[in-house]
């Protein structure tokens, strides 16, 4: 197949630098991300996994470096054949494939749990409330939560909220899902569920998932692929199976080792 | 010669008290209601990105939070007509400019109130409407103010009744309200006491009840238990 008709990655980070003040949080990541692929990123706090997902996002600005969606710059467009900062328009547009699950979970607390659902669809994707409310109430039904649309957030638990914060992702129909340490802030017993949820997704779909997660356990069996992030680089891009039996960096055997041992 | 309370004239002057205490009371809803939009405004002007949007608002909320109302309501009255003769026409209605002068002034109160009850609503909203690729427009109406604003409304209550006890400086551009009409009416008899003790006892009742409905409205708005 020749380049030019060689369909691009979905996801593309090319020199990503990110710097708060003196500290450098992410320090040159390159990585493609083809289309459908089911990413965990894995390594010790602080190293950057987060930051990574904020940029695609666009909740943080990058200090350096480009991101490419589909070929198409984020951050920047081309203005008379020159390339100056993206506008608004230029980067909502390419945010609407993008969606994010946060491990606050971030819903809205002043809406009831099926407007959480239906609120973006209508008022971003332009649905009509009929619409929004089907599509909310088949996704509220795969996440389990049939029974509580008209809660508020506040009588759901962590693992409810969190089910329902998916839902409302899901119902943007995006194709690049970005969770953030999802299950971080739940209660041990509630972190299976969520997981299951994440493979069903996964399964049931062709969606692009970048999973932030210290479920090693999750990255090894039904991610397809897996980064070690350390110190702002990727250490380690490797196939799950080989990066928990056979890492090919110290760093690497030693994070896993800690972490394993923590949850075996 | 003793003096003595003339409940006969309390009834002569009561009806057209009242009516004076209409205007009182319309002063209070227009201005009051200047000052939310006005004060939401000028909140979301001192937000922008941009230094030459936010920094006039700074300068406006500073600048009328320094200077007494009633010489921004002498400045309004009667200066700013001679100074621009083309907009003249609009001030020269004293019921106009004082509605003008108490909601400009207090939007800059309701604007700090605002402020308070946009810093409160967590980080994390705002992240979630862009993650929904809400626009700036949408984050603010579906996401923010529904949550900044229940938490305030009990001091946005409390300036709605200082407002309202400060509608009687209108007095001194000669707007028809209740201490205009207490101060006429006590002038033509030589009678000031009933007449400033019912303007008194107005202000009291309408106070008390104004701060027991805000009371009621909070418990109306406020969000389920967490």
């Amino acid at each position: 197949m020749s380049d030019s008709t060689e369909k691009p990655p979905i996801i593309r980070f090319q020199g990503l630098e990110k710097a708060f003040g003196d500290l450098k949080v992410l320090q040159g990541i390159d990585i493609d991300i083809p289309e459908g692929q089911c990413v965990s990123i894995i390594g010790p706090s602080g190293s950057g996994k987060s930051t990574l997902l904020r940029v695609l996002m666009t909740l943080e600005e990058p200090t350096g470096g480009r991101v490419e969606v589909e070929g198409e710059s984020l951050y920047t467009m081309k203005r008379n054949g020159e390339e100056v900062p993206a506008s608004r328009a230029h980067i909502s547009r390419i945010r609407r494939k993008i969606c994010m699950v946060f491990q606050h979970f971030n819903l809205f607390p002043h809406m009831k749990v099926i407007r959480n659902v239906t609120e973006a669809p209508i008022h971003v994707l332009g649905l009509s409330k009929r619409e929004a409310r089907e599509r909310a109430e088949s996704y509220l039904e795969m996440v389990g939560l049939s029974d509580k649309l008209n809660a508020y957030p506040a009588q759901l638990s962590g693992g409810q909220k969190q089910r329902v914060a998916i839902a409302r992702a899901l119902a943007m129909r995006p194709k690049i899902m970005l969770f953030d340490e999802i299950t971080s802030a739940l209660d041990p017993e509630l972190v299976g569920g969520v997981l299951d949820l994440l493979r069903e997704i996964k399964e049931s779909g062709d969606m692009t998932m970048l999973i932030v997660t210290h479920e090693m356990k999750f990255a090894r069996d039904s991610s397809d692929r897996v980064l070690f992030f350390d110190e702002g680089v990727i250490r380690e891009d490797s196939d799950p199976k080989r990066i928990f039996t056979n890492p090919e960096h110290d760093r690497t055997r030693q994070f896993l080792d800690t972490i394993l041992s923590e949850q075996a | 010669m003793e003096w003595q309370w003339d409940w006969a004239l309390v009834g002569h002057i009561l009806p057209e008290l009242a009516r004076a205490f209409r205007v009182t009371i319309a002063a209070t809803v227009f201005g009051f209601s200047l000052a939310l939009v006005g004060g939401l405004l000028l909140t979301i002007l001192r937000r922008s990105r941009w230094k030459i949007i936010s920094w006039p608002a700074h300068f406006t909320v500073e600048f009328i939070r320094s200077t007494p109302l009633l010489v921004q309501l002498f400045f309004i009255y009667f200066v700013l007509p001679i100074q621009l003769p083309d907009f003249g026409g609009m001030f020269t209605s004293a019921f106009v400019t004082g509605v003008l002068a108490l909601g400009l002034h207090y939007s800059s109160y309701t604007s700090e109130v605002y402020r308070a009850g946009i810093d409160g609503v967590p980080k994390g909203q705002w992240e979630a409407a862009a993650a929904l690729n809400m626009s700036r427009g949408r984050t603010w109406t579906s996401v923010v103010l529904p949550q900044a604003i229940p938490p305030v409304l009990p001091a946005l209550g409390n300036y709605l009744i200082a407002m309202f006890k400060d509608t009687p400086l209108l007095y001194a551009i000669s707007v028809a309200e209740v201490l205009t009409a207490a101060y006429q009416i006590g002038s033509q008899r030589f009678q000031y006491v009933e007449a400033f003790t019912i303007v008194g006892a107005l202000f009291l009742i309408v106070s008390l009840i104004s701060a027991w409905l805000i009371r009621r409205m909070e418990r109306w708005t406020a969000l389920p238990a967490q």
